[in-house]
């Protein structure tokens, strides 16, 4: 598990995890905490192809929908069941059991480091 | 992901802004005010209400008194209700209607003595029922005072309000009984929609058994400066009884399971009271003429929209504008919707053509069309009133 210090980030509040040609894919706290309790989670299949900053997804909670953007392209090769069924966990662990999906990369576009999104975010 | 949030340094902030804050409360901006979203987890607020109690600020809320000899008079020809036809104590819900018969508001007024009410507004129409109150009680003996910066107002409520409001301590009635033990007892035998002028460390206080929950509720109007004293005492004697301060996430999801409307979705100066199924406020007999009274008493409903209740199965809700479709036809539009925490599947509030009811509906979610039955409201009932 990689610390959140040395994950990568979107300004759409999603992290990246990248580990050879396999990244993992999630929402940051901070995005958690402002879309509210999450009480569903849509993903997208296993073998779809993402593009990098299209709509992969949406996360809703009682009061708003928020949209997931694939933060890399590539092919999605795993979803995280487990949020399905239990999506407060996106709440309660959103970089550790909260994770979404798997994508094998073909593609990364520039992404920012953790002080450039916790600038971005406000909470340097 | 998106980020919703705006900031705007102009918002209006409530005397108890501090208490939130150092509560950790996430704030949302409402009708020009910065009012507390969250606290923590929305859905564990909703349920602390259901099943213990919540504790609510409504600093936002507007409070209007209007006083003279032709007070009852001039509120007659203003509103919907018959103000005349109350008794000192009582609180009824009402509307403020347009000359179309559309609703500019829909209130609380509470008859505070013969000759005296205080009109509760929503936060956004504060402004707009005030000056309206001012121009039809031309003519009257009634002065109309906006007296909102003076009056605060926090709510608890939920099936354990009685309970923590006897056991808070401080409160003593209004009587030639100034004692705690007299204010127990009146407000033990507080019945809905009744209210009790009392004081409240040697301060004023109205305590009315109102709200917007469709739980047993309190609803208590004081001066500002005590709302934070007042607000942490009542946390603290809940705390053990599992209490909590509620945000607006939670406020809007309650009252939508309770089937109530919200001014600005349900309710808009377009609608008709028959058509958001208040028609049983229009009374005919009322003696009065009032604004908007030969439009509503004639409209016909036939033809016209009117508010149903939508459940859904799955966790995916239909939300604020979204389409109801029957078939190919949109036949209607969802008001507010969410998934429900108490009851743990989508429910909504639409506007419906009236001969689409009996058709199969779906709410159009994003491209995706989620199956909808209509039902009767309210979608939830607290389980001691159920028949």
């Amino acid at each position: 598990m990689t610390g959140e210090q040395d994950l990568q980030y979107t300004a759409e509040h999603e992290w990246v995890d990248a580990d050879g040609d396999t990244a993992t894919v999630g929402i940051t706290a901070y995005a958690a905490a402002r879309l509210g309790d999450i009480v569903y989670v849509e993903l997208p299949g296993v073998g779809d192809e993402v593009v990098a900053g299209s709509v992969v997804g949406e996360l809703e909670s009682t009061k708003s929908v928020g949209e997931l953007y694939a933060p890399v392209t590539g092919v999605v090769t795993e979803v995280n069941d487990d949020v399905a069924s239990s999506p407060e966990v996106v709440n309660s662990d959103p970089f550790g059991a909260g994770w979404l999906l798997r994508v094998r990369i073909t593609e990364t576009p520039e992404l920012l480091d953790h002080a450039a999104y916790q600038q971005l975010t406000g909470e340097a | 992901m998106s980020d919703p949030e705006h900031r705007d340094p102009e918002r209006r902030r409530s005397p108890l802004h501090e208490v939130h804050a150092a509560a950790g409360a996430t704030f949302t901006e409402f009708a020009g005010w910065s009012m507390p979203l969250k606290y923590g987890s929305e859905l564990a607020e909703h349920a602390a209400v259901r099943s213990a109690a919540g504790l609510f600020d409504l600093s936002h809320m507007g409070e209007i008194v209007v006083l003279g000899p032709e007070a009852a008079d001039a509120l007659d020809a203003a509103l919907l209700g018959e103000a005349s036809a109350m008794e000192t104590g009582r609180a009824k819900y009402t509307l403020m209607l347009n000359a179309e018969g559309g609703v500019v508001d829909d209130l609380v007024l509470y008859r505070t003595g013969p000759d005296r009410f205080l009109v509760v507004a929503n936060a956004a129409n504060r402004e707009l029922v005030a000056s309206e109150l001012r121009s039809r009680a031309i003519g009257f003996q009634a002065e109309v005072q906006d007296e909102s910066d003076d009056i605060g107002l926090i709510a608890l409520q939920g099936p354990r309000s009685l309970e923590v409001m006897t056991e808070v301590g401080g409160f003593s009635a209004d009587q030639d009984e100034r004692t705690e033990q007299r204010f127990v007892e009146l407000i033990t035998g507080l019945r809905n929609y009744r209210f009790l002028a009392a004081w409240y460390l040697g301060h004023p206080v109205l305590v009315a058994r109102t709200g917007y929950t469709g739980e047993i509720g309190y609803e208590l109007y004081v001066a500002p400066g005590l709302l934070p004293e007042l607000w942490n005492a009542l946390l603290e004697t809940g705390r053990g009884s599992g209490v909590l301060p509620v945000g607006l996430a939670a406020r809007d999801t309650l009252r939508l399971e309770a089937g109530m409307p919200l001014y600005g979705n349900e309710l808009t100066a377009l609608t008709r009271p028959q058509q958001a199924g208040l028609g049983r406020l229009v009374r005919p007999e009322k003696s009065a003429d009032y604004v908007g009274r030969r439009s509503v008493e004639s409209f016909d409903p036939a033809g016209h929209r009117i508010l149903v209740g939508l459940v859904s199965e799955g966790r995916r809700a239909g939300r604020h504008g979204y389409a109801v479709r029957a078939g190919d036809d949109v036949v209607g539009e969802v008001t507010s919707g969410a998934l429900s925490p108490s009851l743990g599947h989508p429910i909504a509030m639409a506007y419906i053509d009236p001969d689409a009811i009996s058709r199969d509906l779906a709410i159009d979610v994003r491209g995706t069309a989620l199956p909808a039955r209509v039902v009767p409201l309210p979608f939830f009932t607290r389980p001691d009133r159920k028949a």
